[in-house]
């Protein structure tokens, strides 16, 4: 009888001995995941996606960058979407997809990635932590097979560790490591080409977030769904970089003066890009 | 089948508080202290990776003494409970009132049904923007629960740690004031220990200058009131090292 109540500490529950968020509520409360099983066949609306990421390494880190633009088909759903987040300190994620289910995913991330450092004292590995992630992307494949897919790319630095890492996904949470640069989503092909031509061993800081601007406007140049930087109402992409000393974001004021002398060298070039 | 005796509820109740509160006073102290710049936790724990003090939330930190197994068992349901609710609601959701009254639920329950208490006692801290704004709780192992205003002391021997708080604490003091004070505190009964070993005429020589703590057989955390605005952290919770403690404890001595 004890051992009854034991198990039901009412609000509490101890049973667990998981450090992992993401099974806990897995387990407790599926119903506050961002996916869920068993869809019913239906035709769906069209829902905002996000759209292209890219990431670069450089020396002392790791950058990502994203334009800020969802589409809904042809429409501009968002101008103002964040698609880059910090994971945590030491690490930082980007969406592309769905923007619903993408930004709910980077929620559920951030938590377990939190949970696991508070109930442990010590945080993930970063392979540990590209592992969760792909761990969430794989149950999110029921949704990806109803055309909800969610695709992150992830990027960090181990503690202490002043070389970055990157990670691609693919929608059944396969993980494969990236060397040098990686993009995602609909201008990604476009992004990846201009990495390619722009990209160089040992970029500094200023040169990798200009790189990453440089891609995306790219990017945005031949694919309608990437927004290109606002100069009407001052939007910049959202630029995280991620050093040995944390991860922070790039702010406005660096970003515009960036973006204004790749608009002012390209204007007097006068070329097809 | 051996005759079952009567034994009255008030009995039963008082049998299983004694029990508790002897694993209890069986411990060291921690005392948790209110400051101008967030909430001190303080606990006398020799040891670098057992914790009596922990982070539950953004805002809100968790110090326990007694059996390390049930407060920890109670910190982690504190962990996924915050983190959950700040899941599914919004992260300002979390509060410490909302914690401490699940807390109390769970070790009333446990009180009453089980083989055995719990024999811990919890703080539950909670900083705010200003010092009134603080919210410091205090659970027993029978699940009362009180609101602390400023400081609280538990473990062995609470009450001459909770005298020495009473007679140094002041709102406004800096960190360092307040862990110097903390410290003191602590340190309170082993002084009178000595005292008392001195006054009997044992052969045993007082240590010289009461009892002093050094900063290695500390444990102590502050949740800073300014943790976002100057780190730009959302995590109000830092752990400070033995250097760290070491000179601010150095500081006015």
């Amino acid at each position: 009888m004890g051992g009854q109540v034991g198990r039901g500490f009412p609000a509490l529950e101890a049973g667990g001995t998981s450090s992992s968020f993401f099974d806990h509520v897995s387990r407790s409360n599926p119903e506050l995941l961002p996916f869920r099983a068993g869809l019913p066949a239906g035709q769906l609306p069209a829902t905002p996606h996000g759209t292209t990421i890219v990431a670069l390494s450089f020396a002392g880190g790791v950058l990502m960058a994203g334009d800020r633009r969802a589409t809904m088909g042809s429409m501009i759903a968002n101008r103002h979407i964040e698609k880059v987040f910090p994971a945590d300190r030491h690490s930082v994620l980007g969406i592309a997809g769905t923007a619903g289910i993408a930004v709910d995913i980077v929620r559920l991330f951030q938590v377990e990635l939190e949970h696991y450092e508070k109930i442990e004292g010590t945080s993930l590995s970063l392979e540990g932590k590209a592992n969760r992630l792909g761990a969430m992307i794989r149950a999110n494949l029921p949704m990806a097979l109803q055309g909800l897919s969610v695709v992150p790319l992830f990027a960090g630095v181990e503690a202490g560790d002043p070389s970055g890492r990157l990670f691609s996904y693919d929608v059944t949470g396969g993980r494969y490591e990236e060397l040098e640069h990686h993009s995602v989503g609909s201008g990604s092909v476009f992004a990846r080409g201009a990495l390619k031509k722009l990209w160089r061993p040992g970029l500094t800081a200023d040169e990798a977030v200009a790189v990453a601007v440089e891609a995306l406007i790219d990017a945005s140049d031949d694919d309608s769904a990437t927004g290109g930087p606002d100069l009407v109402r001052q939007l910049w992409p959202v630029v995280y970089l991620v050093k040995a000393d944390g991860a922070a974001r790039v702010g406005q004021d660096a970003l515009a003066a960036v973006v204004e002398s790749i608009v002012a060298r390209r204007m007097t070039e006068r070329r097809e890009a | 089948m051996a005759q079952q005796f009567y034994v009255s509820p008030e009995q039963i109740m008082k049998d299983r508080a004694d029990f508790a509160r002897k694993g209890i006073a069986r411990g060291k102290s921690v005392v948790v202290l209110g400051c101008r710049d967030g909430i001190a936790l303080v606990a006398e724990n020799p040891s670098p990776t057992l914790h009596k003090i922990g982070e539950i939330y953004d805002r809100i930190a968790f110090a326990a003494v007694g059996k390390y197994n049930e407060f920890e068992s109670l910190r982690q349901a504190g962990v996924r409970y915050a983190d959950v609710r700040g899941y599914s609601y919004d992260r300002v959701d979390v509060t410490a009132r909302g914690l401490a009254s699940v807390y109390a639920q769970s070790l009333g329950t446990v009180f009453t049904a089980e083989q055995k208490p719990f024999e811990v006692e919890l703080a539950v801290a909670e900083v705010g923007e200003t010092e009134s704004g603080d919210h410091i709780f205090r659970l027993n192992f029978d699940g009362s629960i009180a609101d602390v205003s400023g400081f609280l002391a538990m473990g062995g021997q609470a009450d001459i740690v909770q005298a020495a708080l009473a007679a140094l604490w002041q709102p406004g003091a800096g960190l360092g004031q307040v862990l110097r004070w903390a410290v003191a505190a602590l340190e309170s009964p082993h002084a009178q220990a000595a005292a008392g070993v001195a006054a009997s005429g044992s052969a045993k020589p007082p240590v010289a200058g009461g009892a002093h703590l050094p900063a290695a057989t500390l444990e102590v955390a502050v949740l800073e009131r300014t943790a976002a605005a100057e780190r730009g952290s959302h995590r109000a919770f830092r752990r400070l090292g033995d250097d760290e403690v070491a000179s601010a404890l150095a500081a006015s001595s």
